[in-house]
């Protein structure tokens, strides 16, 4: 299946306005434990051009998420179980191995949460950039060389032209970390995924880096998928965002709406533990009590019931799926106008 | 924190003379009291013949006061000295040159032996929970160990007794004895490492990141741990993180290190409303806030290139090669840390 346009086909209600549309996507991989639910129904969308924030503490399905787009989940243990990942009008799930190839590193660029097992320990920095041009681009080996130096010097590598010839091992962690960001965008991508991309590095860097893809962004419309555990760096860049939890997604919508008038639980307990940089002195945080659940033993309600004190009965019984709450903003969560009201009560008190 | 009674060599002493009660030796000096402090690491290369090469100045002419119960937060890139810093204070590292005053008393000068009484006293908690528990000890004996080796505990039971208690205080069940550390979360672990620190009643805690390998909704349960304890017993911390949020949040004053040196130092409140060193500015808008509607009008002042190498710093001002404001003067001059307002010390002739 090559075109996303084909109506009189089986799938002909996977089509999209957008241009990656995930829906449904459920990931598990298989331990002693028994199964391990890390992607559990997980639906969002990006468009052109758009910044979209994937965040949530450790373990909570970020990466598998994303490597489930990128079909790089190994198998086994893994196994994505149903979803489909609509891209430019194709399900990904559904190309051939040799197509993702192309769709990988060409249309689709991602950065690894850990950058060292990403890049290729016997070959130049140089190479493993101007082999991808080469392949994607379709240029000739003198061009790709041009490129690549081109693109290390937008990243902020210092004299590109000399360290072009650098091992990784050659290189500082946050040198390895602006390669691997040097070789996600060094072919045009339509989509970027980064995956922790700038957490290792120092908040300066963090800032030049995130800079320069937000440019790629404005100038050239590419989407980009930015998973983070940061609410800073997705309050500054993003303009919508996702939430997860426990391999779902419990809250979407607007930074502005997310950020200002959370609904789920979880998403306002989040933003009460982070300490902000414009805090009053002396301040308290107000930390989740409890611990994340495990994702072997799910409990048949909501995942965050155990944890939180708006739960009622249905909440046990029952996982609530989203809820749509106003325009373009939704919560997992039965009890979310109750929550509303008494976080906005607290905002007025404080 | 009141300020009175600073000594003739003393840049900051907040609360100095704030008196203790039922201490054995009365002190009423800070906590500790750091006098340009240096850490010179030898670059040696050879391999037959080790020659030195070249020094890393890793921490570079460092002073500081801290009050008892007072935080003093360190914030910096990596590579700034911080880790450097804490463990010359401790003399887990041995200064090149410097002086470090634990409650009046010099430890620069004093042997391993001498010092050992001490450690109980001046205690260190670190990043990784993981790496610092021994992993084939019960977190019972993880925790009691310090008990022993100090002798502050009476025999098995008394320390038992203690263990729990000291469990209990950091919000772990004391049931969790006899648990490896394999067997709890990271953020137990981290507890653990607080308890174990705890153990010997110490007046001085140096944090060394104990946070950053948290996720947020367990790092503000520790983070509000670490202020309740620091409450209870007026310790001291020295709060070492490269996140500014959150050494802004838990210190009363803060200094901002670059390449070994201190660049600024301030109180918290004062830190956020008036940052005044470039690098303290640009690290500070580097940093965004959880609120997109703030962000949107936030100033953002990208600094361009790495922290350069330590082995080679740059002549004059460590962060000329950096700063936006930098002219040719900068080079030529080391600018020193000077008082602008009081208790607002900075180190830059241009602003
Ligand atoms: N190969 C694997 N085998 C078994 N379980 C796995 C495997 N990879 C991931 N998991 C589990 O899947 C869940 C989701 O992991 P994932 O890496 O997506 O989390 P994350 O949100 O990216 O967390 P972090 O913020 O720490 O990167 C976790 O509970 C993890 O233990
Ligand atoms: N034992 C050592 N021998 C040689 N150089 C050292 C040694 N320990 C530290 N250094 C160097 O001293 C400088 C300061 O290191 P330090 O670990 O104190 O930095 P830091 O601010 O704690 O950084 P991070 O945020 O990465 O923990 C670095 O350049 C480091 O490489
Ligand atoms: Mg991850
Ligand atoms: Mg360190």
């Amino acid at each position: 299946m090559t075109s996303g346009i084909s109506n009189n086909q089986a799938d002909a209600g996977l089509e999209s306005r957008h241009l990656l549309d995930v829906r449904d996507l459920a990931t598990r991989f298989a331990t002693a434990e028994g199964y391990v639910q890390a992607v559990n129904g997980v639906s969002f969308h990006i468009d052109e051009g758009e910044i979209l924030g994937l965040v949530g503490e450790s373990g909570c399905g970020k990466s598998v998420t994303s490597l489930s787009i990128m079909r790089l989940v190994p198998n086994p243990p893994g196994e994505i179980t149903r979803g489909s990942v609509l891209f430019e009008g194709r399900d990904l799930q559904k190309i051939s191995e040799r197509e993702m190839r192309r769709v990988r590193g060409g249309s689709i660029g991602m950065i690894f949460q850990e950058p060292m097992t990403s890049l290729n320990p016997v070959l130049t920095i140089g190479r493993q950039i101007t082999e991808a041009i080469e392949v994607h681009l379709d240029l000739k080996r003198a061009s790709a060389r041009n490129r690549a130096v081109e693109i290390l010097d937008r990243v902020g590598l210092p004299d590109p032209r000399r360290r072009f010839d650098d091992y990784p091992h050659q290189l500082s962690g946050g040198q390895r970390q602006r390669v691997m960001i040097a070789m996600a965008i060094s072919c045009n991508p339509r989509l970027l995924i980064a995956d922790e991309a700038t957490t290792a590095l120092d908040v300066t860097i963090q800032a030049q880096i995130l800079e320069l893809l937000q440019s790629l962004c404005e100038e050239f419309r590419m989407a980009l998928l930015i998973i983070t555990h940061n609410l800073g760096v997705v309050a500054r860049y993003a303009q919508r965002v996702a939430v997860m939890y426990a391999g779902k997604i419990i809250e979407t919508g607007a930074a502005d709406q997310i950020y200002s008038a959370p609904r789920h639980p979880y998403t306002a307990g989040l933003l009460s533990s982070v300490p902000r940089l414009d805090a009053a002195v002396g301040a308290r945080l107000t930390p989740i009590e409890g611990e994340i659940p495990d994702l072997a033993n799910l409990p048949p309600g909501c995942a965050f019931e155990p944890r939180c004190r708006w739960a009622v009965d249905r909440c046990r019984a029952e996982s609530p799926g989203l809820i749509h709450v106003e325009p373009g903003h939704d919560a997992a969560c039965w009890e979310y106008e109750r929550v509303a009201l008494d976080l906005a009560a607290n905002r007025q008190r404080s | 924190m009141t300020s009175g009674l600073s000594r003739p060599d003393s840049p900051d002493t907040p609360g100095a003379s704030r008196p203790e009660e039922g201490e054995v030796a009365p002190f009423d000096g800070p906590t500790l009291a750091v006098r340009d402090l240096r850490v010179h690491f030898p670059i040696t290369s050879g391999f037959l013949l080790r020659r030195q090469t070249g020094t890393v100045k890793a921490v570079d002419g460092l002073s500081f006061d801290i009050a008892p119960g007072e935080t003093l937060g360190l914030v910096g890139e990596s590579g700034s000295g911080k880790t450097t810093t804490g463990r010359a204070i401790l003399q887990l590292q041995r200064p090149t040159s410097g002086s470090v005053e634990f409650r009046g008393v010099e430890l620069t000068s004093m042997s391993a032996a001498k010092l050992r009484p001490l450690r109980s006293e001046m205690q260190i908690i670190f990043q990784d929970p993981y790496g610092s528990l021994n992993p084939r000890m019960s977190a019972g004996r993880i925790i009691g160990e310090p008990l022993a080796v100090h002798g502050l505990a009476g025999d098995k039971n008394q320390r038992r007794e203690r263990v729990a208690e000291l469990l209990g205080r950091v919000g772990l069940n004391s049931a969790m004895m006899d648990r490896y550390p394999h067997e709890f979360s990271g953020g137990q672990r981290q507890r653990i490492g607080i308890a174990r620190a705890l153990a010997g009643e110490p007046s001085f805690i140096v944090c060394d990141e104990p946070v950053s390998a948290l996720d947020v909704s367990i790092q503000a349960q520790i983070l509000n741990l670490l202020s309740d304890l620091q409450d209870e017993f007026n310790i001291s911390y020295l709060f070492i993180a490269h996140d500014l949020s959150v050494v802004r949040h838990i210190s009363d004053r803060v200094a901002v290190m670059y390449l070994g040196k201190i660049m600024e130092l301030a109180t918290s409140a004062e830190l956020y409303e008036n940052p005044m060193h470039p690098y303290t500015r640009a690290l500070m808008s580097a940093v965004p806030i959880p609120d997109p509607r703030l962000e949107r009008q936030r100033e953002r002042i990208v600094l361009e290139g790495d922290m350069p190498s330590p082995i080679n710093p740059p002549s004059g001002c460590v962060f000329r090669t950096r700063c936006p404001i930098a002219t040719e003067e900068c080079a030529g001059v080391v600018p020193e840390l000077t008082e602008r307002s009081p208790g607002h010390r900075v180190a830059c002739i241009k602003v």
